[in-house]
């Protein structure tokens, strides 16, 4: 048969063919989560191995390597020893890395057209976001309990409950850098995004003060308007006793507030319509 | 040359709203109108191909049709509906030209994840069956052809059994292969009643599939029709001629004659589009100095070159 022929006889069928009778909900889905798209999104996560190896090897790495110092183990911060004072800052770095990097893929979406393809079906907008951001807190609840195993294991101390509230303040914390991650992945068009954004982050951490004690000088002074000073300030306070700093506070509600914006600001120009 | 016996199917009383219905679309960006003033209307049923050569505006209009871009001026309604409610009722879908697709996705989880997009979805058996991939549901997007990639899309956009289905320049990059099992999946399914409007600048294609074809240069329509009249736009030939001085007088004689679509002077050669060649030929020998007389069939192509070049600037 040639495509001529197939041509003629469809059209001829269409005139009595019946589209079938029975018709389809066709009411939008209403709830903020999905499922299925979040099991998926999940199973995305572990297959993409690169990003998981890395955000899951690199903390624990670190902190052998700053903090696997026998010395530590004896030196006491308030309520626990430095080895968990390291432990806590390098379980910071590592919810960083996993919720910027979750953030972030939204820029490899963008460039594969998949966000726009999205634009096509029901689905909201918010619900892609939430989604992303629930799915980075994933791998970063997972860099917080690798770091906390291997911390525990190398000989980090402490009141029982101050360890696990700084290990969840860790956690929570991190969610600042979801932000972070979603601004930078839809304002940068690059495929490479992480590339960029992990040396930025291992900068931001060290003048932060997660890697290495700022001290007195004036890089102590600076450090105070780094992003990740103040989530470091109150991931430490229930090991150290120390109280919150309301400088500390306003660190971290300013750069939320700063991250989120320019998320919903670009996530706003990404899915207007032109 | 715009000719308009729009509608191949008598409109019953009283029936659905048009599935597209365009009226006084202009988009500009900066000073290009990509869209300068587009009508039309799509009855339900209707296959219809968006015909035009790159840059004619195609992709801007079924941006605007999809609610991906507003109007600068004018009205879309979709099945009756705003665009953004027809598609977050899953009653219009698109295949779009490239991209879309995650890449670490296996054909069956794209499927599986973007039928949870909706309240109800055809099965992901269903919508990979009639479009001719349910045999690579495991395989990774990023390993599939370029006709396997858009024949998922196309099964994607089966997912809600939509009234409407656009697709933008479906097969461009497929190899000829490729492009007939597409075509034959489409046909296929548009033999159920579904409404389908399809960009290409693909001639024979439009040709093919279309019931009705709409052509568009420089963000206008030029030509709407069925498929058959189209052709017959190129069923004449072109008579070309050596001709020093083409007066006037001349000029108006051969416009006048029976059939003559277009006369063109390129340097001293003479160009007359026509469906009486002969007509021509004896006026040429008979009235004019031409020499060189060549008269040659014109091809599909040629009727597209002429109908959507002739309509540079000149308001038809």
């Amino acid at each position: 048969m040639t495509t001529t022929e197939t041509a003629t006889t469809a059209t001829a069928a269409r005139g009595t063919a019946q589209r079938p009778t029975a018709a389809p909900d066709r009411t939008p889905r209403t709830g903020l989560l999905n499922g299925r798209f979040l099991a998926v999104e999940l199973r995305r996560l572990l297959r993409n191995r690169r990003t998981v190896i890395f955000t899951l090897v690199m903390p624990p790495v670190f902190f052998l390597i700053f903090g696997a110092n026998a010395g530590y183990r004896h030196q006491s911060v308030g309520h626990g020893n430095v080895t968990a004072f390291i432990m806590v800052s390098m379980a910071l770095y590592g919810a960083m890395l996993a919720t910027t990097g979750g953030g972030a893929s939204v820029s490899v979406e963008r460039a594969q057209g998949w966000t726009r393809q999205l634009r096509l079906t029901p689905l909201r907008p918010a619900t892609y976001v939430t989604t992303k951001v629930l799915v980075a807190m994933v791998l970063g609840l997972a860099a917080v309990v690798v770091v906390g195993a291997v911390g525990l294991a190398e000989g980090a101390t402490g009141q029982g409950g101050a360890l696990v509230w700084s290990l969840l303040l860790a956690w929570v914390g991190s969610v600042v850098f979801a932000a972070f991650g979603l601004f930078m992945g839809y304002l940068l068009p690059a495929e490479n995004v992480m590339q960029i954004l992990g040396p930025v982050l291992a900068l931001l951490a060290f003048a932060g003060g997660l890697f290495v004690p700022l001290g007195d000088g004036v890089f102590a002074q600076i450090a105070k308007a780094v992003p990740t000073y103040g989530v470091a300030q109150i991931v430490r306070a229930p090991l150290t006793g120390e109280s919150v700093t309301g400088w500390a506070v306003l660190n971290v509600v300013g750069w939320a507030v700063v991250f989120g914006l320019g998320a919903a600001w670009r996530f706003r120009r990404d899915t207007a319509r032109v | 040359m715009t000719f308009t016996e729009t509608s191949l199917r008598p409109r019953a009383a009283g029936d659905a709203p048009p599935a597209i219905d365009l009226r006084g679309l202009h988009k500009s960006f900066g000073s290009v109108h990509a869209v300068d003033g587009i009508d039309l209307a799509v009855e339900p049923g209707e296959v219809v191909a968006f015909l035009g050569p790159n840059g004619a505006g195609k992709t801007t209009t079924i941006d605007l049709l999809l609610g991906l871009s507003v109007p600068d001026a004018g009205t879309v309604q979709v099945l009756g509906l705003d665009p953004t409610r027809a598609i977050a009722e899953g009653r219009v879908s698109a295949v779009m030209q490239t991209g879309g697709l995650l890449k670490d996705l296996t054909v069956g989880e794209t499927v599986e994840v973007t039928a949870s997009f909706f309240r109800s979805a055809r099965s992901a058996a269903e919508v990979l069956g009639r479009a001719g991939i349910a045999d690579i549901a495991g395989r990774k997007v990023g390993s599939c052809s370029g006709g396997q990639q858009q024949r998922l899309r196309f099964a994607l956009a089966l997912l809600p059994d939509p009234d409407l289905i656009v697709l933008d320049e479906p097969t461009t990059g497929m190899d000829v292969e490729g492009r007939r099992e597409f075509w034959t999946a489409l046909r296929a399914d548009a033999a159920r009643g579904r409404t389908i409007l399809f960009a290409t600048h693909y001639l024979d294609e439009a040709d093919a599939y279309a019931d009705r074809i709409v052509l568009v240069s420089h963000g206008r329509i030029v030509a709407d029709g069925s498929a058959a009249q189209v052709k017959n736009l190129a069923s004449g030939r072109l008579v070309s001629a050596t001709l020093t001085d083409l007066t006037p007088a001349d000029e108006a004689a051969l416009r006048g004659l029976p059939g003559v679509q277009s006369v063109e002077l390129r340097g001293d050669r003479l160009l007359v589009r026509t469906s009486d060649s002969d007509g021509v030929a004896r006026l040429l020998l008979t009235s004019t100095t031409a020499t060189d007389i060549e008269i040659t069939a014109r091809g599909l192509e040629d009727a597209f070159l002429a109908l959507t070049s002739a309509t540079a600037g000149s308001p038809s």
